[in-house]
């Protein structure tokens, strides 16, 4: 049995509007185990972006129970859960988020500038190795504006990976970008994936869900599906298959 | 802690040094600031120091008791015709007062002195050997007169350098010749040194020194005197010498109650006073004005610090989301406002530098840079930045990550 790295038990999120009170998460259960890939579906207000933000220690529900692995995050205050997103969490966003004319490598390091337990040696020679696990190991002083957009999103992934975190979170990763470069990225997650990352990835498109090994779908805060896909689509096969382009 | 402050204060140089034009045109407030406090500071200490200069070299403990404010029939009389202050009110003094060091009295003529074929006009002051020590005034040459010569109205003189220039054209010694003032005899026993021009624009050494006595019977033919002249045992004590001498004369000129002085006391201090007051405060408006361009550069600070917090909120939710602490992104904002009013205030004080040298060399007037003033005003940017910087600093630390980084 593969270790547990999220859990979360009955998962209640309400959010107050006004007089109106909007329960955004109903009650919530879903254990992520080391090693999977699990894409998390649904329309928007669906509760998804909600349950992201809360397994991505941004957010702290209104009841409930979450471990990520192993630690109760329940009780914990604002500083602790920024530990906790430091050294345990991999974010990545739809828009990428890069500091603008910084350095894919200073990007890169952001994550453990605020780690003060690696030195700023160690912290260069690990951002170095993530651009390199991302293909970029020879864009390293590129600024973002120098990068298009499928590289500024390696960039960023690489960046989610820097700091070895048990899960990475992605939130709509393909969401700004073209086919092509959408299966370059669901390539990368793939291989990553193989090399053993815990990855969670929130989409509302369907094809990017074949991709992963198991696919959530949420609906007006409810899981309403949980299911392992036995027939996972290749993404770099995909890849191949796509009309050739005048790229670059 | 000491690597997290460094990698804060790496991440604040480079914000800085990425908005190189704005940065700098924030710290043009402070500079301006710090310079012209530093700049109108120097001026001002520079030129009470020299009006205080000016007055010391005058004698700086001196204290002058002259006649005055005497109704006689209801007909204000002219000071020096009154004829209130008499020997023994000196006598009295030289007795009573306990705050005194020297004490003399004065009566001054002016008239022509001969010397052979070449006169002068000039004044001739009738004093004791005290005199001297009020003024702080050596003797070039030769010695002055003695208190047994003061008792005997001996008609000996020391002359000052002007009537000794005007006297002796050829370069010969004046010691031991004999002069006339107003057709009287007076033979020369010393030469005073140099005194210059006083800073109301009298020769002071234009002046020929007798006994008192001397002056009183055979020049004047007069009983009472014209002032006296005294000086404090120190600085501090001469108001207390003032209120002193006030005492003593009251009671000596039998002035009871509530009744009018009939007498002036005026100490160096209060010459000193009035003139400082004055440019103390020409300083304090100068200073004044300084300080409202410091403040408006802090406000700049503020005000910039303010839309660099709101234009990087999706930054400040990013640092959030990959574990920035809330004291961190606090402190980032927080050192980076400091560094651009501590740069600026260090380019503030270069230039207030530059600018005193400026105003001495080029206008000619006198300046003193104090410590204190480089070192307030440097505070005060210190200062400036960490009040100005905090609330937008704080601002930034309170958002709320999620918030932050869906900001459009």
């Amino acid at each position: 049995m593969a270790k547990t790295i999220i859990k979360i038990d009955d998962l209640k999120r309400e959010f107050r509007m006004g007089d109106e009170i909007v329960h955004a998460l109903k009650g919530v259960s879903l254990d992520i185990y080391e090693g999977e890939f699990v894409t998390i579906m649904g329309s928007s207000g669906s509760g998804k972006s909600t349950m992201l933000n809360i397994l991505g220690c941004l957010d702290s529900p209104t009841s409930g129970s979450y471990h990520i692995d192993g630690v109760s995050v329940d009780s914990l205050n604002r500083n602790e859960l920024a530990t906790i997103r430091n050294e345990k969490i991999g974010f990545i966003f739809q828009s990428y988020n890069l500091l603008p004319r910084t350095t894919a490598i200073e990007n890169v390091e952001l994550p453990l500038i605020y780690n003060n337990k690696i030195s700023s040696e160690e912290r260069h020679r690990r951002a170095v190795a993530a651009l390199e696990m991302v293909g970029l190991g020879e864009r390293l002083n590129h600024t973002p504006a120098q990068l298009s957009g499928g590289q500024q999103q390696r960039v960023a992934i690489a960046r989610s990976l820097v700091n070895d975190p048990v899960i990475i979170l992605a939130d709509e990763a393909t969401g700004n970008l073209d086919t092509r470069t959408s299966y370059e990225i669901m390539s990368l997650f793939q291989e990553l994936n193989r090399k053993g990352k815990t990855i969670a990835f929130v989409t509302h498109e369907p094809d990017i869900a074949e991709f992963s090994g198991r696919t959530v779908i949420l609906k007006d805060g409810h899981i309403i599906k949980d299911e392992i896909n036995t027939d996972i689509n290749d993404a770099a096969r995909e890849l191949a298959a796509l009309p050739k382009e005048d790229h670059e | 802690m000491k690597t997290r402050i460094l990698n804060l204060i790496k991440i604040a140089l480079k914000a800085i040094v990425l908005n190189k034009m704005r940065t700098l045109l924030t710290m043009l407030g402070i500079i301006i600031g710090v310079a012209s406090v530093i700049a109108m500071l120097a001026i001002g200490e520079g030129s009470k120091q020299s009006i205080r200069d000016e007055i010391s070299s005058m004698g700086s403990n001196m204290i002058n008791i002259r006649p005055g404010a005497d109704m006689r029939g209801g007909v204000r009389m002219n000071p020096s015709e009154m004829q209130s202050l008499k020997l023994k009110d000196y006598e009295a003094l030289k007795e009573e007062a306990s705050l005194l060091a020297y004490v003399t009295p004065q009566v001054s003529g002016s008239g022509q002195s001969i010397n052979g074929a070449n006169n002068w006009p000039t004044s001739i002051y009738g004093v004791n050997p005290e005199y001297l020590d009020i003024k702080i005034w050596d003797l070039q040459d030769g010695s002055m007169f003695t208190n047994a010569e003061v008792r005997s109205a001996a008609k000996v003189a020391v002359i000052g350098q002007t009537v000794a220039e005007n006297l002796f054209t050829n370069g010969e010694d004046p010691i031991g010749k004999m002069i006339r003032f107003n057709s009287i005899p007076f033979k020369i026993i010393g030469v005073l040194s140099e005194k210059g021009e006083s800073n109301f624009g009298q020769d002071q050494d234009d002046v020929i020194l007798a006994p008192y006595t001397t002056v009183q019977k055979r020049i004047l033919a007069i009983d009472y005197i014209q002032t006296i002249v005294a000086s404090a045992i120190s600085e501090e004590d001469a108001q207390g010498a003032v209120d002193e001498i006030s005492t003593i004369l009251r009671k000596q000129h039998d002035i009871s109650g509530n009744e009018d002085d009939d007498f002036n006391v005026f100490s160096m201090d209060e010459l000193i006073s009035t003139f400082s007051s004055t440019s103390e405060m020409l300083t304090v408006l100068l200073v004044a004005i300084a300080s409202i361009s410091l403040l408006i550069g802090g406000i700049g600070i503020m005000n910039i610090m303010y839309v660099s917090v709101k234009e990087r909120t999706r930054e400040i939710g990013l640092r959030m989301s990959v574990g920035a602490k809330g004291a961190d992104i606090l402190l980032q904002f927080l050192i980076e406002a400091i560094l651009i009013s501590v740069t600026g205030g260090l380019i503030g004080v270069i230039l207030g530098f530059t600018a005193t040298l400026f105003i001495k060399g080029v206008l000619g007037w006198p300046t003193i840079i104090t410590s204190y003033s480089v070192i307030v005003s440097f505070l005060v940017c210190a200062v400036t930045g960490i009040f100005f910087g905090w609330y937008p600093a704080r601002k930034a630390s309170a958002l709320d990550p999620i918030t932050a980084l869906r900001y459009e």
